[in-house]
């Protein structure tokens, strides 16, 4: 038995029984041989996955997991917490249980990831050791001869050993247990070399000179940029995603990721998109090694574009909406498209700002408020029933009279979407006061039945 | 870009907005909060442009079938939500630089001069209209309004009663427009009627034909 889940612990089986145990506590057991290539692949896969899609530094981290260094990238999933939710939710989805751990280090996550109580730990930066200190020496990677060793000995968790003087240790064990220890604590360096698929198009610049400075970056980014989209024509792809990754000389890495929303060979625009990260990039003591690559590429077919002498070409603002995605994030940056719906809150909704155009507007026989309140505030009024607008009102504690009025609009409530909808109405009333202001409001009800709302009114916008 | 009426044309250099170029805008009184009215005048400028309009705003609250009922329709305008305003004016000086929109928006409360110059100067760089909407969360920022700017107009735009009808209901609305500041041009205000569905304000009808015509008795009120 290799591995066992939660079902299977649940009936009693665990990692190490041998088969016929297992048949016994549990019949009818279908019985197949391991494969440790196929799952070797299987988690390559996976790993290039979450290079694909969470962080440009990812690898595999046999046998059951991978290792993701989200430096810079995690303010794009929203923080770490629901970073490490969405990765663990993403992989549920897939049908496949996950823990999940960040911490300063790998030697430190990878120890957290397994045996931590909480399935999505989050350590506090500079508290790696102190996180680590309650788990059991096996979380560390040592050999099971040496674990056998320290258990003889009476160490049982890291705390332990993280106490204990290091050169009595070294001469008995060697200097493997002092590494471990050293990279759980965070004292080395332990790089991760992210996985790179045969056909991933990577282009790479070694310095004799460590660089640090902005300009030098970014010249070398010009370059890097013009031999990539190179590579891309040649296989005839362009790029939807770029990952640029400065290895230091300290042996930690930066990476800039920038996506794009159409196949993109350009080597302006490339270059223009990379430079405007150019901040994010900590140069520490100096860059040994830049490297860029193009971890999501598509097929790039040459258009005919419109010849002036036929139409006037539409200016072409795609480039311009890369590179403010990439300032502001994908969700910021939309156009607004009607939805056929007539509650005025749902009838609009966001769509990517290059999504194609269909035309479609909303129905303009009623007059729309320029500004929409996002929860509609209740307010005080004297109207007559059932179907009167306002005489007074109250907002704000500001008492006005209506001079004029509109109205009424009556919205039907959408029955199909939520229950409480299937009798309610609004009736929407365009109110104008004595000064000109003109407001939107609703009575949430018909005025005469109680079943279709609460009959209080509310004021939902601004008009101009 | 003219506004198509005589008396607002010539009170401006060059007969009307100019293109590529800085404007300003705010609401009035009550108006400097919300800022409805400024809205839709900026939204009616902008539908008269041709080309995808970059509207950046850092409060969700814009309605666009409003924007849609004076012109602006739904697959021109792309809008972009910054966290702050510093973001805001990066992204509007982006826009402005990259000549390829019709018109560029920011909703602003603060503008300071180095950065209004900075549009400016990328406005006339690209020959695309800038305006910046100012609004405030608060009553006690409105003041901010007085500071100077690197804009070419500022205006002013606050609610008035609609234009009266025969009949109970609210006819089309007016706004008091004030042009505040012009450069190379004198301030002035006027009693104008919003936007059509074009995107042209219209002069309000007592003032085109002479007020002979007798106002009926019934007053407009609602009950």
């Amino acid at each position: 038995m290799l591995a066992a889940d939660t079902t299977a612990q649940a009936a009693g089986l665990c990692v190490g029984m041998p088969v016929s145990k297992a048949q016994a506590l549990m019949p009818g057991l279908v019985i197949q041989g391991a494969d440790p290539t196929a799952d070797m692949a299987a988690l390559e896969r996976l790993a290039l996955w979450a290079l694909q899609h969470f962080a440009p530094i990812a690898a595999p981290d046999p046998p059951d997991g991978i290792v993701i260094d989200s430096i810079g990238t995690d303010h794009l999933h929203g923080g770490e917490t629901t970073m490490l939710t969405t990765l663990v939710g993403r992989l549920a989805g897939a049908g496949l249980h996950a823990r999940a751990a960040i911490a300063d280090n790998w030697g430190a996550a990878h120890a957290l990831a397994r045996f931590a109580e909480k399935p999505c730990f989050i350590s506090k930066p500079g508290n790696a050791a102190a996180d680590v200190a309650p788990l059991p020496i096996t979380a560390l990677r040592f050999v099971p001869e040496l674990v056998a060793s320290l258990h003889v000995l009476g160490f049982e968790c890291v705390g332990e050993l993280l106490a204990q003087p290091r050169a009595p240790l070294t001469l008995r064990f060697g200097p493997e247990l002092g590494r471990r220890l050293d990279q759980a604590a965070g004292r080395i360096a332990e790089p991760i070399k992210p996985i790179r698929p045969k056909e991933l198009i990577e282009v790479r610049r070694d310095f004799a000179e460590p660089i640090g400075a902005a300009e030098t970056i970014a010249r070398f980014i010009g370059k890097l940029a013009g031999q990539l989209c190179d590579a891309l024509e040649l296989k005839g792809l362009g790029a939807r995603q770029l990952d640029l990754i400065c290895h230091r000389v300290d042996n930690r890495a930066q990476a800039v990721r920038v996506g794009t929303g159409q196949p993109l060979r350009d080597v302006k625009r490339v270059t223009r998109l990379l430079s405007d990260k150019i901040e994010t990039i900590d140069p520490g003591f100096g860059i040994e090694v830049m490297t860029l690559a193009a971890s999501i590429a598509e097929p790039l077919n040459p258009k005919q574009t419109v010849s002036s002498l036929v139409e006037e070409p539409q200016p072409d603002v795609s480039d311009l909406i890369d590179l403010l995605v990439n300032r502001v994030g994908e969700k910021n940056l939309y156009r607004i498209a009607p939805v056929a719906s007539d509650v005025p809150e749902r009838s609009v909704r966001h769509v990517p700002a290059l999504a194609p155009e269909t035309g479609a507007e909303w129905p303009g026989h009623w007059p729309r408020p320029s500004r929409l309140f996002g929860h509609p505030e209740p307010i005080e009024i004297i109207a007559l029933l059932p179907d009167h607008p306002p005489i007074f009102f109250t907002w704000r504690g500001v008492r006005r009279r209506v001079k004029r009025a509109d109205g009424p609009e009556r919205i039907y409530g959408e029955w199909w979407k939520r229950d409480p909808e299937l009798a309610a109405v609004r009736d929407y009333f365009q109110i104008e006061d004595e000064a000109g202001e003109r407001f939107w409001v609703f009575r949430a009800g018909d005025g005469e039945d109680p079943r279709t709302g609460s009959q209080r009114w509310f004021l939902h916008g601004i008009f101009g | 870009m003219p506004f198509g009426l005589a008396e607002v044309d010539s009170r401006l250099p060059g007969g009307g907005l100019a293109l590529g170029a800085l404007h300003e805008v705010a609401g009035g009184d009550n108006d400097a909060i919300d800022g409805a009215a400024a809205t839709l005048f900026t939204a009616g400028i902008a539908a008269r442009t041709k080309g995808k309009v970059l509207w950046c705003i850092t409060r969700p609250d814009l309605f666009a079938p409003a924007l849609s009922q004076v012109g602006l329709k739904s697959n021109r305008v792309i809008y972009l939500e910054g966290g702050d305003e510093k973001t805001v004016l990066a992204c509007c000086e982006e826009g402005l630089r990259h000549g390829g929109l019709g018109a560029v928006v920011a909703e602003v409360a603060r503008l300071p001069m180095s950065v209004s110059r900075r549009l400016q100067l990328s406005a006339e760089g690209s020959g695309t209209i800038g305006i910046a909407l100012r609004r405030w969360c608060r009553q006690t920022g409105v003041s901010d309004f007085g500071q100077p700017t690197a804009a070419v107009t500022r205006w002013h735009i606050s609610a008035l009663p609609s234009t009266p009808l025969p009949v109970p209901g609210v006819g089309r609305p007016r706004w008091l427009v004030e042009l505040i500041r012009c450069r190379a041009g004198e301030s002035a205000a006027f009693e104008l009627e919003s936007c059509d569905d074009t995107g042209h304000l219209g002069l309000p009808a007592d003032l085109v034909h002479r007020p002979g015509q007798a106002e009926d008795g019934r007053c407009s009120a609602s009950v």
